[in-house]
């Protein structure tokens, strides 16, 4: 229970001559909250690709709920428990709230292409409980529009929330959000932090990148900095609030 | 109230599955027994179409190589149907093989089936117009290859191509002749009309538990957007070939039909032009709705012979001559119309969704 979910050591990734990461090591608890702050271009979005396996680390480990993964596939870390949103909303816009959560569940269902053809009992009733499912993940992130709407022609806030149900439709051990807060205002962003705060209460551990420095402050346990691909500093809010490196790197140096 | 809505309902769909019981007859009786055979023609272009609606439509592989399948279908049935493999092969079959229509259908299924994991294999991580280069090319190697596998052995006889095809046989019938079935006659065109129809509602009713199942859901996320659909744990990679080998199956049986409908087949039947013409089916018509790809279907194989049979007349009357080759204006209609389709109507003809979009406001019980 002590080990930590997720361990990151040494993590080294490069874009042709370009450090975007490196010799980043760093743990995220069961159950807590973890901010990942830095500057832009600090390497905070290419670390998330790395963490949900969309990028292969150049070099270092990595270990997921107790197993060590060599260059993991997103889909085998999703499998194994790791749900991200986009900082760029990527939702299947064509497609309609209630199938988007439904996509979701794919790895938690099982029907293949003869139960999809024969339509027999069994699948018939996974189906029933995919939507089911699919239908209070929508209510519990807080959208009350139609569940056939199209996702494209939800509201903003609500794309977002729905990326989140999305998420949480594969059961995830870690929840990774890219930026979830970007373009809300203060009343959307208070109710995001208050449904962070309920997902956490149900036992998943959260990874949140995020640029409001208010809401990663006020949410988080603790919080790594980056800068240059490097990590600066790590602990909780407070601390590295004070931590003279990520005032100069982030929070603006007396030149500006 | 309800119910009687839904009698109404039945009543249309009892009158239009009478239509289209009857289409042979209202042709025949109408236009003649020419048009029967376009008619049959059309159905093979419908399923062609929806086979190709898997891949394009759903999963969003755009191919344009998929008359290979077809082909792969054809000369499947060409080759175990006929005395053609006395020819290459004199001592192993003296007579040739002549498996029977029903032995070939999941044989050449399976066939094209391992045909489309071949082609998707190497493209899996090809999108877009890449992916349309190299289906293209499949689509010429394999009509290449027909072409020239005559020698050192005479596989496919070469540009000559394969004739003295079985004729299919239902139930002990033979479809090449005519039948009396309870004292109405049953020309052959019509006895294939029947076959081709349910073949055809068969391939309907697979597309459409795809569409609505958790694989078809898993190419739709595929299509929509290919990296959210692996963060959220979908295996692309075996879903797409699954989509190729399912699209392909399609194509392999009409190819089957088709042989065994012409008795005779020949590379020059599996042109690009005809990977285009389906893959335009799919687009004009709608991708990813069946409706839609069916009307496509439809639409694209009967207007080049209403072209055929009404343009010519037409001129005749109009300027005593022929002033336009119907071919040459078939392309230009044809172009012209896909050009509006695009600009006016760019999601097809009959697009999906619209009507669930448009139906959303009304239906209260969907709200959560």
């Amino acid at each position: 229970m002590n080990a930590p979910l997720l361990e990151l050591a040494h993590i080294g990734k490069q874009f042709g001559g370009l450090n975007a990461l490196s010799e980043v090591s760093l743990h995220i608890k069961r159950g807590e909250i973890y901010g990942l702050i830095g500057p832009n271009g600090a390497g905070k979005t290419t670390l998330f690709n790395v963490i949900t396996g969309l990028y292969r680390a150049d070099a270092g480990e990595f270990r997921f709920a107790g197993l060590r993964y060599h260059h993991p596939q997103p889909h085998r870390l999703a499998q194994a428990g790791i749900a991200r949103t986009f900082q760029n909303i990527r939702l299947f816009a064509n497609l309609t709230a209630l199938e988007n959560v439904m996509i979701g569940r794919h790895i938690r269902t099982r029907s293949g292409v003869f139960g999809a053809l024969l339509r027999d009992a069994a699948t018939r009733a996974e189906e029933r409980a995919c939507a089911e499912r699919a239908r209070e993940l929508l209510r519990y992130v807080g959208i009350t529009r139609p569940a056939q709407t199209l996702a494209k022609h939800l509201s903003y806030g609500e794309q977002r929330r729905l990326e989140i149900a999305r998420a949480l439709a594969t059961e995830p051990l870690l929840l990774a959000l890219d930026e979830p807060a970007a373009g809300m205002n203060a009343t959307e962003t208070e109710s995001l932090k208050m449904l962070l705060q309920d997902i956490r209460a149900t036992g998943i551990t959260v990874l949140l990148i995020e640029h409001d420095v208010k809401l990663i402050m006020g949410l988080c346990d603790r919080v790594a900095v980056l800068d240059y691909g490097r990590k600066i500093a790590e602990g909780v809010p407070d601390e590295v609030r004070g931590d003279p490196a990520v005032i100069a790197a982030y929070l603006g140096n007396d030149d500006e | 109230m309800k119910s009687g809505r839904f009698t109404k309902k039945n009543g249309l769909f009892v009158l239009q599955l009478g239509a289209v019981l009857l289409l042979p007859f209202i042709t025949d009786a109408l236009l003649g027994r020419g048009w029967v055979r376009i008619v049959d023609f059309a159905m093979l272009y419908i399923m062609l179409a929806l086979g190709l609606n898997i891949v394009v439509g759903y999963a969003g592989l755009l191919d344009l190589g998929y008359i290979a399948f077809f082909a792969v279908g054809a000369y499947c049935f060409a080759l175990t149907g006929s005395p053609h493999l006395a020819l290459a092969f004199p001592q192993l079959f003296p007579a040739g093989l002549h498996l029977s229509f029903w032995q070939v259908v999941p044989l050449s299924a399976l066939l094209a089936g391992g045909f489309g994991v071949l082609l998707g294999a190497p493209t899996l991580r090809l999108r877009g117009d890449y992916l349309a280069i190299v289906t293209l090319g499949f689509g010429e190697i394999i009509r290449i290859f027909l072409n020239n596998l005559n020698a050192p052995i005479n596989l496919t006889n070469g540009p000559q191509g394969i004739s003295l095809i079985d004729p299919i046989a239902v139930a002990g019938v033979s479809l090449n002749a005519g039948e009396e079935i309870l004292g109405i006659t049953f020309p052959s065109v019509h006895l294939y009309f029947y076959l081709f129809l349910a073949f055809t509602a068969l391939v309907i009713f697979v597309s459409h538990r795809l569409e609505k199942s958790r694989i078809g859901r898993a190419w739709m996320a595929i299509r929509e957007d290919e990296i959210a659909a692996t963060a959220m744990g979908i295996n692309t990679r075996n879903l797409k070939l699954l989509a190729f080998a399912m699209g392909a199956m399609f194509g392999g049986v009409s190819g089957t039909l088709f042989a065994g409908f012409q008795g005779f087949v020949s590379p020059e039947s599996f042109s690009l032009m005809e990977s285009v013409m389906v893959l335009c089916m799919v687009v004009l018509g709608g991708m990813g709705n069946i409706r839609g790809v069916i009307l496509g279907g439809v639409l694209l194989a009967l207007l080049p012979e209403i072209l055929r049979h009404g343009i010519v007349p037409l001129q005749q009357a109009l300027f005593g001559r022929t002033v336009i080759d119907p071919e040459g204006l078939r392309m230009l209609l044809f172009g012209t119309a896909l050009i509006a389709v695009m600009l006016y109507r760019p999601a097809g003809l009959w697009p999906s969704r619209v009507r669930r979009s448009e139906l959303e406001a009304d239906e209260p019980e969907s709200t959560i």
